[in-house]
């Protein structure tokens, strides 16, 4: 096992802790300690500096005005989009969408490339331990177009097996979707295996990367995925802002999104024609601030390096499995082999909503419930978990008195 | 004027004995004892019809109409809305449906458990006065007809 002495001395923790100026306030009289990191993580000084100088230095609205503000705000703006082309390793700019978040960018590729693909008696194929969001908007397609949704089960360590899901591809398997990496139980999924797999039966793959963008190096191309949807304010940026990846021949055969704006090329009455990508599916005045701000988050964490940041995690993980183990009566949900951020537990005798108010007393914040996983609590037939989850301004004290926290409240609730 | 108490005079006493005090964990060891405490509500008033959904906990609401006077019995599996039942229980049961449609309920703001009235999934004690005072309405109109 890492060692905090270890981890403290690939990473300064101190010294990014001073970079959020989140993490200095106080809840009930107690200095915050923020393990809700999977719902959406703090933000750092030179994102909030990044959308305070775009509002008082260059807001302006983009892509058309021939002045000086518009055009900074711009090059901003585009500049952006060209960090996230990096940050996921997109081979081309234009494969870069903005959205609102992971859940826009999944409705996006389900309401064109679903709509002009999925036909009746076409499967889809989903995992079961999938967010509301990667579970609806194919459910909603599929009830429209007549497609069957296929689920991979999962077993009880919180993993689901490669003989599984291939067992479920048929010749009518058009499209996969999977989440990255669990936001209920932190499993890493083999995704890389499963898009070959995919693919060699001829259907698409999107990855829901909402959880692993922050915790893992991801690279599309060495996935070959053909779609990849994450969101900004879980990694450091701010909320409103996501993106969806998609290799350039599928997002040019897409019919678009939604109509007006940017999105457009020609308008008349008769006949209008669509701009080229990326721009064919930003319809409308985007979230220019939020999109420039978030190229000082992915700036943040390539200043760190995901490496660092990772084994950071990895070494708090496995510290915090290793304390909350010894307490009575808890047991972990899912204890897949490979697992990131994300540490889900229950006690006995205790409902979970409980103990996240006495947490909250002490300043402590985590998450509780079902985590948008509902048919995953079914599985596991519990009414939800208490969720952890790591950033990288999180420190092995913090789950000490986690720890220290959750003892306290077994004993006042039992 | 129902029993000896008014729904303000009970609102008044508990926010005294909130006032003893002095940090949250206190205030929440007693309201976890309160859940602890509630009476128990019979399994056959367990149904669909009385569960009043949050997203986390259950809660189960029965309400019953006597001598103009109105007596409520709940269940949670959550401890603490228990205990914030209790406290509901405490203030509203044996009075007329007027009076409980009329409680302002001021004494949650003033013990500081604001937030869990807040419009958030998360608990239910909004849901929960709410169809306190929607059995209040449906008994006054009952007794109108």
């Amino acid at each position: 096992m890492i060692t905090a002495e270890k981890s403290i001395s690939v990473l300064d923790v101190e010294a990014i802790r001073k970079q959020f100026p989140i993490l200095n306030r106080k809840v009930k009289g107690k200095p915050l300690i923020y393990l809700d990191n999977a719902a959406t993580s703090q933000k750092p000084q030179v994102v909030l500096d990044a959308l305070m100088e775009y509002y008082t230095g260059y807001n302006a609205n983009i892509h058309r005005g021939i002045h000086t503000l518009a055009e900074e705000a711009t090059a901003a703006f585009e500049a952006t989009r060209d960090a996230v082309r990096n940050f996921i390793g997109a081979s081309a700019r234009e494969e870069i969408i903005f959205t609102k978040g992971t859940t826009e960018s999944i409705n996006l590729v389900s309401s064109t490339w679903g709509r002009a693909n999925i036909n009746t008696g076409d499967e889809i194929i989903i995992s079961a331990m999938e967010h509301h969001s990667n579970i609806v908007p194919w459910q909603i397609l599929c009830e429209e177009k007549g497609g069957i949704l296929k689920v991979i089960p999962v077993n009880d360590e919180g993993e689901f097996s490669l003989e599984d899901f291939s067992s479920l591809i048929s010749d009518r398997t058009k499209l996969v979707s999977i989440v990255h990496v669990s936001n209920a139980l932190g499993t890493i999924n083999p995704v890389k295996e499963m898009i070959k797999l995919a693919h060699r039966a001829g259907a698409v793959v999107f990855v829901d990367g909402a959880q692993s963008s922050v915790h893992l190096d991801i690279n599309v191309q060495d996935l070959n995925c053909d779609f990849f949807g994450f969101s900004g304010h879980k990694v450091y940026g701010p909320t409103g802002v996501g993106v969806l990846y998609g290799k350039k021949h599928i997002l040019e055969a897409m019919p678009v999104f939604m109509g007006g704006g940017e999105m457009i090329r020609e308008v008349s009455f008769e006949k209008t024609t669509y701009n080229d990508l990326p721009y064919k599916f930003e319809a409308g005045t985007p979230n220019i601030a939020d999109v420039v701000a978030f190229k000082a988050a992915l700036d943040f964490v390539n200043g760190i390096g995901k490496d660092k940041i990772a084994g950071h995690e990895d070494a708090l993980l496995a510290y915090a499995t290793g304390q909350l183990q010894q307490i009575e009566g808890l047991t972990v949900i899912g204890r897949a082999v490979h697992k990131a951020g994300v540490l889900s537990f229950i006690i006995k005798g205790v409902h979970p909503q409980d103990m996240g108010i006495i947490l909250d007393n002490n300043g402590i914040a985590v998450r509780t419930g079902h985590h948008c996983a509902q048919p995953l609590m079914t599985c596991y037939n519990i009414p939800g978990t208490i969720r952890a989850s790591f950033a990288v301004y999180n420190t092995f004290s913090e789950i000490d008195m986690l720890v220290a926290g959750i003892k306290k409240a077994i004993r006042l609730l039992l | 004027m129902s029993g000896s108490a008014t729904i303000q005079d009970t609102e008044e006493e508990i926010i005294e004995e909130f006032a003893l005090f002095d940090s949250w964990d206190d205030k929440y060891e007693y309201i976890i004892d309160l859940g602890k405490k509630l009476e128990v509500l019979d399994e056959q008033y367990k149904t669909d019809n009385n569960r009043v959904r949050g997203c986390q906990s259950t809660v189960w609401l029965a309400a019953f109409y006597k001598d103009s006077n109105i007596t409520y019995k709940a269940d949670s599996d959550a401890i603490i809305v228990k205990g914030l039942i209790s406290m509901l229980i405490r203030v509203l049961s044996g009075h007329t449906p007027d009076e409980i449609l009329d409680a302002k309920l001021g004494f949650i703001q003033t013990i500081g458990m604001t937030s869990h009235l807040a419009q958030t999934r998360s608990n239910g004690l909004l849901s929960m006065v709410r169809q306190m005072k929607n059995y209040a309405l449906a008994f006054k109109a009952k007794t109108q007809n």
